[in-house]
């Protein structure tokens, strides 16, 4: 831990959101959050109407909605008021198909204006969004798509041929493929997005949807089972635009840019529909991540506030090291940034301490999850910064420290607070903010166990200073978070176990320095298998086949003796310990003394 | 170390590559295509291929480089420049 602290300018350039840190989170209640959304003309409240048509109504449809940067450099940009239109053509032809309520719209898009015009135009038909990551394989793919009923995708010629042809028969549900662009062959069993939308009216007013009505369905791994997909209602607007006031600092006029995936939570939340609420220009960069690319966007669109995750951070330190020399971002005008923050895991102290050295702003590290839809944890913009914590609590969110069992989950019947600084503890959450999410889809009972006592457990293990500052130590489980990702060793395994050759497989997060930890599989072949080089190439393409290069195992281990728990299960957190070297007399404290549980 | 030829150069390439995606289909992935793309090379990869081609060449690469290693063919030139 570092007690160094970094401390802000007395003026700063613009005014932050919020000052009195104790004061507002005295007064903050989210009724009175509520009045700062316009609601549905007539009553009623949804997600589209605040992004986009609330603007265009009040007077500023001119403003610059979108400026997508292609793959070539190029932009393009897009208005609040073209918005408005494209995505009311997108609503009328969910209508015109009779996709309507309630149904499961789904998305498998990169970063492009089709995917906004998607997005919002669902909400407006009062169906459901769900996005899926498009480094997915097709088993990831195809598996989400099952488990959330999709009526409707929406994607691309490359990634249908690729991710969805090759499952389209496990998808019977499945019964609209639109495909954004012109594909070079005819792709039977799709139509086209612009020629659907080119017949459908620019006309449409929203679907009057209520505060509880299901809006967005974000899947999410677990380590024991098939993915989750957490329910998220139309209220959930609500919290995105006061999260993104208090924790990014947006203002009207600021030009943003959110870096992450749009298939998953965060390019969902403050990705398209927080920014959009507060009517602010958002950068869309269609192409990866390269340093070069990257401070030329932030110099030439001449962004003020950024949000991206600690991996790019990373990245970005190995390109410019502290010791210097700084030509590469020196060379680029950085001067109209003023805010920056991260998420996706912890942030390590010398990350943001390289933001305020390097780029002369230090980094601002937040923690929430799918399940909490919004921001729930921040480092503020008018707050000191403690570098490696994650920041306090916002307003209107209790977070307490729960004492934990030998299983490493909080204690039940009854949960234990614990009340003093500097425990370890499960972090957990007092439900009554309005994006906490409604349910696991299909699996009521998974929803129930994540709550005990009135309090939502995150699995994540903390500490809290004395000061109110909380400091991620680690996962209470096995889930895997992987350059801001969470992945499911059960799922990498599921895959695995797939290939003939393999008897057995245990997959663990191995620490990384830019990562975070990347995907590593232990592996027990069967007996007619030559565990070589050869059969470790084949398992790694075989996994890249099914589960996308986000999900794979970037390495593999051949381990004929992998530890078991007495019930037969691969020990995961023996693994981890071998995997970091821990001597053996450790072990017994890692352990439960008769099983895993998790 | 003797210079590198083109031809061996585009080698280590596709050898560095097919570390990370071992069933790399270079029949489909020419000269001139966007390789990335093509095998779905993450940024994350990318990393690993970058410091791969480094430890293979005995070459510095540097971020300003990897402009130079969009394509299979790209990428050779650049190596067996580097290394004459």
């Amino acid at each position: 831990m570092t007690r160094h602290m970094i401390h802000k300018p007395e003026r700063p350039r613009v005014a932050p959101n919020l000052t009195d840190y104790a004061r507002e989170r005295a007064e903050f209640s989210w009724s009175k959050a509520r009045e700062r959304l316009a609601g549905l003309p007539g009553g009623g409240l949804n997600i589209s109407y605040e992004a986009v048509d609330r603007h265009v109504a009040e007077g500023r449809g001119g403003r610059i909605a979108l400026r997508c940067v292609r793959r070539d450099g190029s932009v393009d940009t897009v208005t609040y008021a073209e918005l408005a239109l494209e995505s009311n053509r997108f609503a009328h032809a969910m209508r015109t198909l009779g996709v309507g309520r309630g149904d499961r719209v789904f998305t498998l898009l990169g970063r492009c204006p089709e995917l906004f015009t998607a997005v919002l135009g669902t909400l407006k038909s009062g169906s459901v969004l769900c996005p899926l990551f498009s480094a997915f394989g097709p088993d990831p793919v195809a598996q989400r798509m099952t488990l959330g009923n999709a009526r409707v995708l929406v994607t691309t010629a490359a990634l249908y041929r690729r991710k969805v042809a090759p499952v389209r028969e496990r998808l019977p549900e499945l019964e609209h493929v639109l495909i954004v662009g012109e594909p070079s062959d005819p792709l039977p069993g799709t139509q086209s997005f612009d020629a659907l939308l080119a017949r459908a009216s620019e006309e449409f007013a929203p679907v009057h949807t209520e505060p509880e009505d299901m809006a967005l369905l974000h899947f999410t791994s677990g380590t024991t089972d098939v993915p989750k997909g957490a329910v998220h209602v139309h209220e959930a607007v609500v919290a995105h635009h006061v999260t993104a006031a208090y924790a990014l600092d947006l203002h009207p006029d600021d030009v943003y840019w959110c870096t992450a995936d749009p298939g998953w939570v965060t390019g969902m939340s403050y990705g398209i529909i927080a920014p959009l609420t507060h009517g602010v220009t958002l950068v869309v960069d269609e192409g990866d991540y390269d340093a070069r690319r990257w401070y030329r966007i932030l110099s030439q669109e001449r962004v003020t506030v950024w949000y991206t995750a600690p991996t790019a951070i990373r990245m970005l330190m190995r390109s410019t090291p502290r010791e210097g020399p700084y030509d590469l971002p020196r060379s680029f005008d950085l001067s109209a940034l003023r805010f920056i923050a991260s998420v996706g895991e912890p942030l390590n102290p010398e990350a943001v301490v390289w933001g305020e050295e390097v780029l002369g702003l230090p980094v601002h590290d937040n923690w929430w999850q799918t399940e909490t839809g919004c921001i729930m944890i921040a480092n503020f913009a008018a707050s000191p910064v403690k570098p490696g914590s994650m920041g306090r609590p916002l307003p209107g969110v209790e977070a307490a420290v729960l004492a934990r069992g030998a299983d490493g989950r909080a204690i039940r019947g009854p949960v234990r607070v614990l009340e003093e600084p500097d425990q370890e503890g499960e972090l957990a959450l007092r439900p009554g903010w309005p994006s906490m999410f409604r349910g696991y889809l299909h699996a009521k009972e998974r929803y129930a166990g994540s709550f005990a006592d009135g309090w939502y457990l995150t699995g994540d293990v903390v500490r809290r200073d004395a000061e109110g500052y909380f400091w991620f130590v680690g996962r209470a489980d096995d889930v895997i978070k992987s350059a801001g990702h969470l992945i499911s060793p059960f799922e990498v395994e599921s895959a695995l176990l797939e290939h003939p050759l393999v008897a057995e497989a245990g997959v663990i997060g191995r620490p990384d320095e830019t990562a975070g930890a990347i995907v590593k599989a232990y592996v027990s072949v069967r007996p007619e298998a030559v565990p070589d080089d050869r059969l470790r190439r084949e398992l790694i393409a075989f996994a890249r086949q099914r589960l996308g290069p986000a999900v794979a195992p970037r390495e593999i281990a051949f381990d004929q003796h992998l530890p078991h728990t007495r019930s037969g299960k691969v020990m995961r957190r023996l693994l981890r310990a071998r995997e970091l070297g821990l001597p053996e007399g450790d072990l017994s404290t890692l352990e439960t003394p008769s099983e895993e549980t998790s | 170390m003797n210079a590198m030829t083109r031809t061996t150069a585009y080698e280590i390439v596709q050898d560095a590559i097919r570390e990370i995606v071992p069933d790399a289909d270079f029949s489909a992935v020419g000269p001139d295509d966007k390789y990335r793309e093509a095998l779905e090379i993450d940024s994350l990869d990318f990393e690993s291929l970058v410091e791969l081609l480094a430890e293979r060449t005995g070459l510095r690469i540097d971020e300003d480089d990897y402009p130079r290693l969009t394509t299979l063919g790209d990428a050779a030139d650049f190596l067996a420049e580097r290394q004459s």
